[in-house]
């Protein structure tokens, strides 16, 4: 009986949505149509024939590349310094600073880019032309081949810290003798790092990886508030591409085919995510 | 001696090559976050003269005139809105952990399930649905757009929580309780919600981060600037207001403060509650 708040407010808003998505990717309508017409496949034939939705894939893969190596490559790394005694006067110092961008709105952080990337005045070609690098300035945003990059940095920007957190919690829960022996034995830092710390956090590894993986496939504020998915379509991604055939372009029922899309993908891998984590509970 | 030769094996060539990337990389965190600040207090000028000093002319009116411009709706609405999400995620989430941990046998761990797997699912998927139900129903473009959806999508994290929690209460409590006639709901009320404390400041700080930042469905939702939340808000102050950079940041400081302020006092339930969860926004 007291399940069933929790139990409507996910049927109506969650499950019934996530049907009736699906019922609408076999449809053709606008917003202001009063029937919907059935269209069988044939918006996953188009799904197939669209070169956009090939480009949006490919910046969602650009974005999980990136993200991979940077927030939960580098993210570990980061963590496993904090950790180390040499720094611990300052680490809950740095470790509060690297997590500031995470509380901030995705608004705000976005917007603040802008000024970071702004051609004339932004902060990053001020700063290349005070130390000499005029060379290097660009017209970040507005370039084809530098735009996707300049929107996945914002993303590391913002999140490398919380990813960093998650793993100094996982490096918090290992045993410090294990540390101690390998020092005893003469392992230096470095075989310490692959020999103990990694191996002891794989499964936080692993959850970093499917979290930073599903949200570089959903990814949508920082390209609309940025660029919206231009110049033409450089920084188009699955999500911002769903929302401009369906609200721009009025074709509710192809977008709720890019929806599925996106479903597929996320649901594969947050069920990973899911399962390896009930079983992380159950060896606990 | 001893000691001094432990502390120079502690900190040796690494140590120093790191301790200064450590640096660079918390200035490549601050000093935007102080640059905003800054130039907050700037006029125009001020900011496209000298892009990095320090403001010549103070102008804190920019705050005043960031409010007055629109912030001050912006600000109620995302208020309203971030407590009323609150509010229903609490009562719904505890009333439904409370009932999945009630519940003897298979029946429990079904529903539970049921909940977990809205956690599988991305929001991107339900948007469009969630548009076409939300006109129909005529709830769009009001303050319940956001308020329900917000609910809904952070109930399953929200249940994971507070059913692990309520797992661990001693039972004993209960059926004493039981024993003295007590209903469900008087237990419900007397013993796990004054328990669940801890939990609960954990579950409203993560729902507040998410109420007060929440973008995507703030914008697809909602079109008439009475009702938009600070986020949207700040993108159509930006569009408003071209050149008055100084004004707008004043007003990306001020969306900034509440969550902030929150961190500030609550760090412990903010990185238990993403720790946990591992689910950000």
């Amino acid at each position: 009986m007291f399940t069933i708040p929790a139990l409507l407010f996910l049927g109506v808003f969650v499950f019934y949505p996530l049907i009736n998505n699906i019922v609408y990717s076999f449809q053709s309508f606008t917003l202001s149509s009063a029937t919907k017409e059935w269209v069988g496949l044939k918006n996953y034939q188009t799904l197939l024939s669209d070169g956009v939705i090939f480009t949006s894939i490919m910046n969602n893969i650009r974005y999980a590349i990136v993200s991979i190596i940077i927030q939960v490559g580098f993210g570990l790394v980061l963590a496993a310094v904090l950790e180390d005694v040499a720094f611990r006067r300052i680490a809950p110092a740095l470790r509060s600073i690297y997590f500031i961008p995470t509380i901030l709105s995705m608004t705000v952080v976005c917007l603040l880019f802008e000024f970071v990337y702004n051609p004339q005045m932004g902060l990053l070609n001020s700063f290349l032309e005070a130390v000499g690098l005029d060379g290097l300035t660009k017209v970040w945003l507005g370039s084809k081949k530098t735009a996707m990059y300049s929107v996945i940095a914002v993303s590391q920007w913002q999140s490398t810290g919380y990813i960093a957190m998650l793993f100094i919690v996982a490096i918090q829960k290992i045993p410090r003798d294990l540390y101690e022996a390998a020092e005893v034995d003469g392992a230096s830092k470095i075989t310490r790092f692959f020999y103990i710390t990694v191996p002891q956090v794989r499964q936080m590894f692993f959850v970093t990886m499917i979290l930073t993986v599903s949200g570089a496939f959903t990814v949508f504020n920082e390209p609309y508030i940025l660029t919206g998915g231009g110049p033409g379509t450089a920084t188009m991604v699955l999500s911002l591409h769903m929302y401009q055939t369906g609200f721009i372009k009025n074709n509710m029922g192809y977008a709720s085919t890019i929806a599925i899309l996106i479903f597929v993908i996320t649901a594969v891998l947050s069920s990973v995510q899911f399962f390896s984590f009930g079983k992380k509970e159950e060896d606990a | 001696m001893k000691t001094k030769v432990k502390k120079r094996r502690k900190f040796g060539l690494g140590e120093v090559v790191w301790l200064i990337i450590l640096l660079i990389l918390a200035a490549l965190i601050l000093y935007p976050l102080f640059w905003i600040i800054m130039s907050s207090f700037k006029d125009y000028k001020g900011i496209y003269g000298d892009v990095w000093g320090l403001p010549e002319i103070w102008h804190p009116e920019n705050y005043l005139t960031a409010w007055n411009k629109g912030i001050s709706q912006y600000f109620l609405n995302s208020t309203i809105v971030t407590l009323a999400t609150i509010v229903g995620v609490s009562l719904v989430s505890t009333f439904a952990a409370f009932g999945v941990c009630q519940m003897s046998g298979r029946l429990g761990n079904i529903i539970f399930l049921l909940c977990m797997c809205g956690l599988l699912l991305a929001p991107q998927v339900c948007v469009l649905p969630l548009f076409m139900l939300l006109t129909k129903i005529k709830i769009r473009n009001t303050l319940w757009a956001m308020i329900l959806p917000y609910i809904a999508f952070r109930l399953p994290v929200s249940i994971m929580m507070v059913r692990a929690f309520f797992v661990g209460i001693s039972k004993e409590l209960e059926e004493a309780a039981i024993i003295d006639g007590a209903t469900l709901l008087q237990i419900y009320r007397h013993i796990y919600l004054p328990l669940s404390k801890p939990i609960l400041a954990t579950v409203v700080v993560m729902t507040a981060y998410y109420g007060w930042n929440e973008f995507m469905f703030a914008t697809i939702f909602v079109d008439s600037s009475a009702i938009r939340t600070i986020p949207v808000g700040l993108m159509v102050f930006r569009d408003g207001l071209m050149t008055e950079w100084g004004v707008v940041m004043a007003g990306m400081v001020i969306a900034c403060l509440p969550i902030t302020v929150l961190f500030l006092f609550m760090q412990k339930s903010f990185v238990r509650g993403m720790a946990a969860g591992s689910v950000k926004g």
